[in-house]
């Protein structure tokens, strides 16, 4: 009975189109819960939100409350947040610091940073002869099966089996080492900020958003003419065109067509890349001072190379948008079929000089806080999409853009020459999607 | 029973009041205030600014800042400055110009629904009149917007840095600590609050 009641997911996905049923079936949405998000690594957070022991920051895995808490010997771990007794959360707040050790709020359970159990209030007499035995594992709250932290940013996996972080991210690591090998120290350190937007659509339709290179003119065209015309201003005025004007303008100064210039690189586990289009290299005293600092930590030859790399967005499947020349990302927490979190935080370059972090700062509130001039735009989409995939009108959503001439080597798929706007990544995240959807 | 719960909270011990200053008539003295006729003016600038807020008159909003005016909504209550700090509003005239174009432009998706605002402004309290006329004032707000069939309140406070010119008022900065800030936003602000 139940076994005829799951969804045949084998026939929701073709190779250039998925069925609408993907982003509207709660049936799909608890499955993809379960095969993907509580299966796959997910990103929890940046070390350094968590500093000193003690230090928490909950986090949401798939359907799961989690705890993202630093230890007394420095390891971050990762915790359900549920007490082992009669279910509370242990951590109601969204973060801060829980002392020495967890407290449950109801009946005074108290469990070390690692989860284990520290004391359970009359152990000896009320749970003499029972199953709570100081041994018994289930007295301790629960851990992430696995936990594993690259460069600094904190990844859980709630499957015991499966690939290690580095070969489930493959290649798409570059997000974490150009963004990592962008600052002189080597390292990046999070701006306590984290601005929290809610979209009222499901989670994959902000993910193939992401890439999808033939939106930005047509959503974004207000803002980026709006910005071109101030900066045009702003430049008779003083001689200068502000990047953060730049930033925005782009939008509309690189048209239609100019975006198939660029491309995507797509690979296994539905990870993509888009490059870079916006010339983050300016040549001004600013930027010339910053890369003196590169050269001087690491030699001409290697600056070279990690200012050369071309990166507009890391799309890290199934939840995190890294933009790693811009220091900042965005980790999406689906919180049903029709309703997505996303979470937005940036970083501060290690012994980069300021002007650069501002030029990031600039990124973070223009374009990802609450007030964005852009995203405001693509919200409005994101909703139309989830209540136009509700309609009988039709059964389908096509990525038949370029199909059929993606170039593919060992697994990765390139978009061709002059291709940049294919619907490739959308392909590959649902290729990925139907691969780990098969697997009960 | 209720009578019982009525009369328990009457004789509930009354916390000591501080003792009221007396001033040589024996009359409790006021509150040391701005003089009236600045309560008023600044009263009037703040439900004139809403007003032309609600009533969509962009350049009109901008032009009540002054030529360095800022406009700034900090992420934290804590924050004391907006400059070099991530902020949910840091916008300055050029900044607001760009945000008036786009809400302006005809492919402004999000702005094509029905919509619109309804600001009440209240508790004003002049913090601080210099002897040139500037003022820095205190108050609360509370916003209704109507996007389509959706219903939003924000509520908050605002802090004007006020600057007296010949033609009345003008913001040098305008703080708005909105309390729903710290909360996840369901959808964005797209213009100013």
């Amino acid at each position: 009975m139940l076994q005829e009641s799951i969804p045949n997911v084998a026939r929701l996905v073709e190779p250039d189109r998925v069925h609408k049923s993907v982003y509207t079936d709660e049936q799909l949405f608890n499955m993809e819960m379960e095969r993907i998000h509580e299966r796959v690594w997910i990103y929890c957070g940046h070390e350094t939100q968590v500093k000193k022991p003690g230090d928490y920051y909950t986090v949401q895995i798939g359907r799961q409350p989690m705890i993202m808490v630093r230890g007394a010997d420095g390891t971050v771990n990762v915790l359900y947040n549920r007490c082992p007794h009669r279910g509370s959360m242990i951590c109601g707040d969204r973060s801060g610091n829980t002392g020495e050790f967890f407290r449950c709020s109801y009946h005074a359970w108290t469990f070390n940073h690692d989860g284990k159990l520290k004391n359970i209030p009359m152990m000896e007499s009320g749970y003499k002869d029972t199953r709570w035995t100081r041994d018994n594992p289930d007295t301790n709250m629960k851990k992430a099966a696995r936990v594993e932290n690259y460069r600094g940013f904190v990844f859980a996996s709630l499957a015991e089996d499966g690939p290690s972080l580095l070969e489930f991210l493959g290649p798409s690591k570059i997000a974490f080492d150009d963004i990592c090998d962008r600052a002189p120290a080597g390292e990046v350190e999070v701006v306590p900020t984290c601005f929290r937007v809610i979209q009222n659509s499901n989670w994959k339709i902000f993910l193939e958003n992401q890439l999808d290179a033939l939106h930005p003119s047509v959503t974004h065209q207000s803002t980026g003419r709006a910005a071109r015309e101030v900066e045009v201003e702003i430049e008779k005025k003083t001689g200068k065109i502000p990047l953060s004007y730049h930033m925005l303008s782009a939008f509309a100064t690189v048209t239609i067509d100019k975006w198939d210039n660029f491309q995507t690189i797509n690979y296994p586990y539905g990870h993509c890349i888009l490059t870079g289009y916006m010339g983050l290299r300016p040549q001004d005293p600013d930027t010339l001072a910053y890369e003196k600092t590169l050269t001087r930590a690491y030699g001409e030859k290697r600056k070279e190379e990690i200012l050369s790399t071309n990166i507009h967005h890391v799309l890290i499947y199934p939840g995190l948008s890294v933009q790693s020349p811009l220091q900042q990302l965005r980790a999406v927490r689906p919180l049903g079929v029709n309703k997505t979190l996303t979470e937005i935080w940036h970083f501060r370059l290690k012994g980069a000089p300021e002007p650069i972090y501002r030029r990031a700062l600039a990124y973070y509130n223009l374009v990802n806080s609450p007030a964005t001039l852009i995203n405001a735009d693509d919200l409005e989409n994101f909703w139309k999409i989830q209540t136009g995939l509700g309609s009988d009108g039709g059964d389908w959503v096509s990525f038949a853009r370029y199909y059929g001439r993606d170039i593919e080597k060992n697994g990765v798929v390139e978009t061709g020459e002059g291709m940049g706007t294919s619907e490739a990544p959308m392909r590959n995240q649902m290729k990925a999607w139907a691969q780990f959807m098969a697997k009960a | 029973m209720a009578k019982k719960a009525a009369k328990r909270i009457v004789n509930k011990p009354v916390a000591k009041k501080p003792a009221a200053k007396k001033v040589a008539s024996g009359k409790v003295a006021p509150a040391k205030g701005a003089a009236h006729s600045t309560q008023h003016a600044v009263e009037q600038f703040l439900y004139r600014q809403a007003e032309v807020l609600d009533a969509k008159r962009w350049q009109e909003y901008i032009d009540l800042f002054t030529a360095d005016g800022v406009y700034w909504m900090p992420a934290d209550p804590a924050d004391k400055h907006w400059d070099g700090i991530p902020s949910i509003f840091a916008e300055d005239r050029n900044l607001m110009t760009v945000r008036m174009k786009r809400v302006l432009h005809p492919d402004a998706w999000s702005q094509r629904p029905l919509w619109g605002t309804n600001h009440v402004v209240g508790n004003v309290i002049i913090e601080k009149e210099s002897p040139n006329g500037d003022v820095t004032a205190r108050s609360r707000f509370h916003m209704m917007e109507l996007r389509r069939d959706n219903v939003r309140h924000f509520a908050g406070s605002y802090v004007h840095e006020l600057k007296k010119t010949s033609g009345g008022y003008r913001i040098k900065q305008q703080r708005v600590d909105m309390t729903n800030a710290q909360a996840a936003f369901d959808y964005v602000l797209q213009v100013w609050v």
